[in-house]
């Protein structure tokens, strides 16, 4: 039922009408050891430097622009395993038609969006219309777009404008361009998942295909809607990154992780891998606590290999809280 | 006395015009005919159930005017206007709702998403949330329950009772004239069946045509004003309520003769000593569980759906373990908490659900029969012990006792006909050297020559000395085959009866007659 009782906490009340995701908890728990580690054990940045929190929200924005389209399709009961190399095929592509000329910029611009909605078109039909599983269908997508840059590019290639590199190192007033491109696409993707006919229809494919489809909803419209713009989340992350690095490399995306992180990120952030649940405010939460692990563990000069068995630890406790949860819920 | 009720179907005419309207609706499925020749009419403001066993074509009947299946012959009438529908959503659109057992809604959604899935009021695309809301509540009042259903809150978090109540709001929001509910209230507590029926005669009022099917007698009793008995896919009758009594349409439901051969019943000697005791026994669902299975004998379960039969036999089994009372098996007491247990105490399960319960479909024949041998010793006991010969030995020794015919024993099990998947499932526990069997519809799905060779092979195991308890909800399957039977009722035994009891004396003790009035009604039924 909707009525609360009296003894429940002002703070769950609250949270619960406005829909803060528990993963927020994680995110404050995270943020707060990382900082008193690093008080004990390093400089004390985290805590009170200003300027490195900036750079946390910095490094997370790739990551965060495409975790928005992996949220998409994963509330659509999808997976998207391509974007690592759409983004490479963004980076590449686009400093390779820009060669650092600022008037060829409204031209890659276009171009690269337009590759990432055959991508993402493609990875769409293949699902709806093939009937191929969503894991493979995008593999085999991504191993496709693997090939083809590989053939015709082996290293950096061309480069950006100097105009064109403010998406990445531009500023308004203190707040990094970066950042505020970031929570603006996280804003585009809540409304468009909480306010608009798609959204509501992308959670109906997702929770339950069937029902969606005997209610009316045309649920392969809708799953290749989501992988359009899963893929163009993609897109926007590589023109980012290329903007960053000045020139375009085939590696940049899959050296990122960016396919198993956005899904990792989505998933923490309490969207259900089976379809129908969660949304863009969780994964928020998610990449920004992979930003503070990353950022901790380079202050606190913690071996690579460690990191990733610290990641992977800390992804699977973050899922099992969930699922412990949700049972205690049912029971 | 049955037979003199008055038949509505030869009546002249009424001089309402039917909501809806099917006639001489046929549809066949590969080795049945679900239904034959069947002609109905609905009227408006008319809470009309269909009854009939397992298999008599309710739910097929309901598939096809709600257009999740094509007739294979008959026409149907809307309003007077002929209709024929390839989608369900054809048919919603046109005024008929149907409420399916289980729930189709999305259990992360608002209330007022899933009222107006795919029908969302918007511009351009975006959501107007608000005016969502309100039609919502505007839809929770035509059924007087705006107060007890929020449109915001998540459907997860409502009682299914109320689940129920968006999903009706759903249909009615599609502005239905028909309503068809398949067996609405199995999931439903008392009070909430109150609301139910509180509800229904408000649609009545309404002028809507409410259709269900049910099981449940009593409730069938409760809501209906006509009723109609469906038999083997034919029409057998359609009786108003006033007139008929719960008895007279047991007897319509029933009374078939047996179809095919069962083999002799036990005799004395067979039987033996009490094998599985089972006393004052309880959990989650069952309450007062209380029987003796003895060795050489076929104890059958009978029941209605829902009344606990699959779960007495996970109970047993460990799926859901018992958590208070006692189990003595062999004289010994036992405390079966999972599988595992079971099967270490040499009883065997032949489950319901063949396909994801008994069987690896995509393994071969060989692993399956080796399951449970393999599951219950040691790791690498079987290679080690007896080496791989035995191994290789027995599985043909088993195929030749379950009488298989098979080519292979490496061929797929999802290749092979039902009757010889549900053999495999037997030779699986035969190898576990099982000597309790529990089977749940041991022949469900399975034709009619396999039936008789699965009967055979039951029987064949009680000589052997095995103890066997069968649950069935095929009355000529439990009476053909057993040397006693329990009947349940609500989550407990509600009684025990003799060999070759009749299929009245059984559905009456099923729907909750009182077992001393039995003999007095079957005796008034059986007149006829």
């Amino acid at each position: 039922m909707t009525t609360t009782t009296a003894t429940e906490s002002w703070f769950k009340r609250t949270s619960r009408s406005i829909h803060i995701p528990p993963v927020y908890i994680f995110l404050i728990v995270t943020f707060l050891v990382s900082g008193l580690l690093d008080q004990i054990l390093s400089d004390g940045q985290i805590l009170t430097n200003p300027a490195i929190m900036l750079n946390i929200i910095v490094r997370s924005v790739a990551l965060g622009i495409v975790a928005v389209g992996q949220t998409m399709v994963i509330i659509g009961a999808s997976i998207d395993l391509s974007v690592a190399f759409t983004i490479s095929i963004t980076a590449v592509m686009s400093s390779y038609i820009m060669l650092g000329d600022p008037a060829k910029v409204p031209i890659a611009i276009p171009a690269v969006f337009g590759i990432g909605i055959i991508i993402g078109l493609a990875n769409g039909l293949i699902i709806t219309k093939l009937k191929v599983n969503p894991f493979i269908a995008t593999l085999g997508v991504s191993l496709i777009i693997k090939g083809i840059i590989n053939a015709t590019f082996s290293n950096y290639t061309g480069s950006v404008p100097k105009s064109f590199e403010y998406f990445g190192y531009g500023k308004i007033g203190s707040i990094p361009v970066s950042i505020i491109i970031m929570l603006f696409v996280f804003l585009v993707g809540w409304f468009i998942l909480a306010r608009t006919k798609f959204g509501a229809h992308l959670y109906g494919v997702g929770g339950n295909a069937e029902v969606a489809r005997l209610s009316g909803v045309r649920t392969d419209r809708v799953v290749i809607g989501a992988h359009i713009l899963c893929s163009l989340t993609a897109v926007l992350s590589g023109l980012f990154l290329v903007s960053q690095m000045r020139s375009g490399a085939p590696w940049v995306g899959p050296n990122g992780l960016y396919d198993l992180n956005s899904i990792a990120t989505t998933v923490i952030g309490g969207t259900a891998l089976s379809g129908g649940k969660g949304g863009v405010w969780g994964t928020l939460a998610g990449v920004l606590i992979f930003g503070i692990l990353d950022t901790t563990f380079n202050q606190l000069g913690v071996n690579p290999y460690l990191k990733m068995v610290l990641r992977g630890a800390i992804i699977i406790l973050a899922v099992a809280s969930y699922t412990i949860r949700s049972k205690k819920e049912a029971a | 006395m049955a037979n003199d009720i008055d038949d509505i179907n030869t009546k002249p005419a009424e001089e309402k015009q039917p909501t809806m309207e099917v006639q001489h609706i046929s549809k066949r499925f590969p080795g049945v005919v679900a239904l034959d020749d069947v002609s109905l009419q609905f009227f408006p403001g008319e809470t009309h159930a269909v009854v009939g066993e397992n298999g008599a074509g309710k739910s097929t009947l309901m598939k096809i005017m709600s257009g999740a299946y094509t007739p294979d012959s008959g026409t149907m009438y809307l309003g007077g206007e002929k209709v024929s529908f390839s989608h369900p959503q054809q048919a919603q659109l046109k005024g008929i709702a149907i409420i399916y057992q289980e729930f189709n809604l999305l259990p992360e959604r608002t209330v007022a998403h899933n009222i107006f899935l795919a029908r969302e009021s918007s511009r351009l695309g975006t959501l107007n949330i608000q005016k969502m809301n309100k039609d919502a509540v505007e839809v929770l009042k035509e059924l007087g329950v705006e107060k007890m259903i929020s449109p915001t809150a998540l459907v997860s978090n409502l009682s299914v009772a109320e689940q129920q109540l968006v999903e009706i709001a759903k249909a009615i929001s599609f502005k239905a004239k028909v309503l068809i509910m398949d067996e609405p209230t199995a999931a439903l507590t008392y009070t909430e069946v109150d609301l139910l029926v509180n509800l229904i005669s408000r649609l009545k009022q309404k002028g809507m045509s409410v259709i269900f099917i049910s099981h449940r007698l009593r409730e069938v009793f409760d809501i209906a004003e006509k009723i109609t008995v469906l038999k083997d896919g034919k029409l057998i009758k359609t009786v108003v309520k006033k007139d008929v009594t719960p008895s007279d349409v047991v007897y319509l439901m029933v009374g078939r003769t047996l179809d095919h051969y069962f083999p002799p019943l036990g005799t004395p000697e067979d039987f033996g000593e009490v094998v599985l005791k089972v006393s004052n026994a309880s959990n989650q669902i069952l309450s007062d569980i209380n029987f003796e299975l003895r060795r050489g004998e076929v104890l059958g379960v009978a029941g209605l759906q829902g009344s606990g039969r699959t779960e007495l036999a996970q109970s047993l089994f460990g799926v859901m373990p018992f958590k208070t009372g006692s189990m003595e098996l062999h004289g010994k007491s036992i405390a079966v908490k999972n599988p595992a247990k079971a099967i270490k105490n040499r009883m065997g399960f032949v489950t319901e659900d063949r396909k994801s319960e008994g069987l690896a479909p995509r393994q071969p024949i060989r692993d399956n029969m080796l399951l449970t041998v393999r599951s219950v010793q040691f790791l690498f006991s079987i290679i080690l012990k007896d080496g791989i010969r035995k191994s290789r030995n027995l599985v043909p020794m088993l195929g030749e006792q379950v009488d298989i015919r098979t080519d292979s024993f490496d061929r797929e099990v999802q290749f092979l006909s039902g009757g010889n998947q549900q053999k495999v499932v037997l030779a699986k526990w035969l190898a576990s050297d099982a000597n309790v069997f529990i089977f749940d519809e041991p022949t469900r799905g399975i034709d009619v020559e396999s039936k008789a060779g699965i009967h055979d092979m039951i029987r064949a195991l009680t000589k052997k000395g095995i103890a066997v308890l069968m649950i069935s909800s095929e009355l000529p399957e439990i009476i053909g085959m057993s040397d006693r039977i329990l009947v349940m009722a609500d989550h407990r035994i509600a009684g025990e009866l003799p060999a070759r009891s009749s299929e009245q004396e059984i559905m009456l003790m099923a729907i909750g007659h009182a077992s001393d009035k039995i003999t007095e009604l079957a005796a008034v039924v059986g007149e006829n």
